[in-house]
């Protein structure tokens, strides 16, 4: 049911633990959804400079916080919070349309991270965008994909 | 993955065929392929191969051949008896009691029937996944027609106290159905010495074929049809008979039930050492379901901090075959109802990992299991959030 990349990312997860003195933290989920995504991020000049992860969860949830991390290291600040759930699910060659919101926990994850740096810093938090604008997948049951807990 | 041993054990999710029911099916496919209800030569062998796997069930349940009716599978089963006997027996009510550990085929079918105007109980379970008695006695009303409780849970392995509960509904003249589709093989079955009007069964959970089923309907118990069309099985379930498949039933439940106190002694011991070993030896681990009175094969472990998937995607890197209760698998978003009935918190569902054993299991498969599961608990744990929590806190109460 995943593709190649997916259980790459999740047998070998780049990134994962944690970062010492963090800059940055965002931890997003509930473990009575069945999954939490805490991500560390170390940023200098407004630049992600390392990113770190500790994640409980499916298979999914696993390689899009790998994929996540991955893929805001290097960035600054501005193009790490352009990174969608959309593109984490892309560089991961899909996600299964159920599986869909592990990428927007990391999306989230990232976000929450960034904001947590800015506030520190005595910044504005950005806003997030609508949840409307994540990408869910093609399925019927949207409202199902909200663990409501 | 290479060339690696498959370790099957998940049993109860299905069952390989064995040889001699696969030996016992081939004349069925293209040489005696006669339709039963034709009155030729070749059609009047497959009747009597039909009725001869007829007697072969119904000699495993202690039942009569004329009470036992052939169908597609457990899922039709529980979804006839349910339905049949609602829908036969309106008028004396619109009662019906069940439980919350069952099986969807089961609770989908009340639910559906609720829809319909019935009334339906769902009675709760203990933590070891166990129905009380007294409160089936106590949700009995004048208006209730049917008590359906399963023999033995599919996720947890709890055999319920079935012979009790049958004559708490005969003593109330209400009908009682089981779901025994886990139990047959593993537990002695005995329709009239437990008090059972319909049993529902099915070939692929002991070493039968998939697609054949059976209900067993006690002589004078009012059911409405559920397939309607030609006359088959005494027209109370049309369609032609699953030929090779009845056969291949009837042989497997003839083999599953000849031996069932040796088939548990020798699966139940190699159980036995994966449940104590990894209980001593896996730190936040608890057993689900009950200690005895459990199916022999059955393995239900919760790991606390980690999730059922991630588990069971490295237990598939090893050849380890298994099941969770975690919602992560289930396609929807909520973890096993049957876990979550027994008073295990949500997060720890998620955690929940099934291994069922069964008659391709070797105590070198026992070992293997234990090399590799507390490797992958560790591994899953030390990029969990929630272990770092737990241990934190450990740590930090310890004050050293």
């Amino acid at each position: 049911m995943y593709s190649e990349t997916v259980m790459d990312h999740f047998k070998n997860p780049r990134n994962v633990g944690e970062i010492e003195n963090p800059d940055g933290v965002g931890e997003v989920g509930n473990p009575v959804c069945g999954d939490i995504m805490k991500i560390f991020l170390k940023i200098e000049n407004n630049v992600v400079v390392d990113a770190k992860f500790k994640t409980f969860g499916c298979g999914a949830a696993i390689a899009s916080s790998s994929m996540a991390t991955e893929l805001v290291r290097g960035k600054t600040l501005e193009d790490a919070w352009q990174l969608s759930n959309k593109a984490v699910a892309e560089a991961l060659d899909g996600l299964p349309p159920i599986k869909m919101h592990c990428s927007v926990l990391a999306e989230e994850g990232i976000h929450k991270a960034i904001n947590d740096y800015r506030v520190k810093h005595g910044m504005e938090p950005w806003q997030e965008t609508s949840t409307h604008a994540h990408d869910h997948g093609d399925h019927d049951e949207g409202e199902a994909l909200t663990c409501g807990h | 993955m290479g060339e690696k041993r498959i370790i099957y054990m998940d049993h109860s999710a299905t069952t390989y065929v064995r040889k001699e029911v696969v030996a016992a099916m081939i004349p069925y496919f293209s040489e005696h392929f006669g339709n039963p209800s034709s009155i030729y030569g070749i059609a009047r062998e497959s009747k009597r191969a039909v009725d001869a796997a007829r007697v072969q069930v119904a000699k495993a349940l202690n039942a009569d051949p004329e009470e036992i009716y052939f169908t597609s599978g457990g899922s039709e089963s529980d979804n006839w008896a349910l339905k049949g006997v609602a829908w036969a027996n309106r008028k004396r009510g619109n009662h019906i009691i069940t439980t919350q550990i069952e099986h969807h085929a089961l609770l989908h079918s009340c639910q559906f029937l609720e829809k319909e105007g019935f009334a339906v109980t769902y009675l709760p379970v203990d933590k070891y996944g166990l129905v009380d008695p007294a409160m089936l006695e106590a949700a009995i009303t004048d208006k209730t027609i049917l008590v359906s409780i399963m023999y033995a849970n599919n996720e947890i392995g709890t055999i319920e106290p079935i012979a009790e509960l049958g004559a708490i509904a005969r003593a109330h003249k209400v009908y009682f159905h089981t779901d025994a589709v886990q139990a047959i093989g593993n537990v002695p079955i005995d329709v009239k010495a437990q008090n059972i009007d319909m049993l529902s069964l099915s070939a692929h959970k002991f070493y039968g074929p998939k697609g054949a089923g059976a209900l067993y309907i006690k002589k004078g118990v009012r059911i409405e049809n559920l397939i309607h069309g030609g006359g088959q099985e005494r027209k109370r379930r049309a369609g032609t008979e699953n030929l090779a498949g009845i056969v291949g039933m009837g042989k497997a439940i003839e083999l599953a039930t000849a031996d069932i106190t040796g088939h548990n002694a020798k699966i139940r011991a190699m159980r036995d050492r994966l449940i104590k070993t990894v209980l001593a030896e896996i730190p936040h681990t608890r057993l689900n379901g009950h200690t005895e009175k459990r199916l022999s094969g059955n393995f239900n472990v919760s790991f606390e901090f980690i999730e059922g998937e991630s588990m069971l995607l490295w237990l598939d890197d090893e050849g380890i075959c298994a099941s969770t209760g975690s919602a992560c698998t289930s396609g929807s978003l909520e973890p096993s109802h049957v876990l979550l009935a027994t008073g295990l918190p949500v997060e720890v569902s998620h955690g929940s990992l099934r291994l069922t054993l069964g008659d391709v299991n070797t105590e070198q498969d026992v070992d293997t299991v234990l090399a590799v599961l507390p490797k992958v608990g560790l591994r899953l744990r030390e990029m969990s959030p929630l272990y770092q929590k737990e241990r934190a806190g450990k740590e930090g109460g310890c004050n050293v």
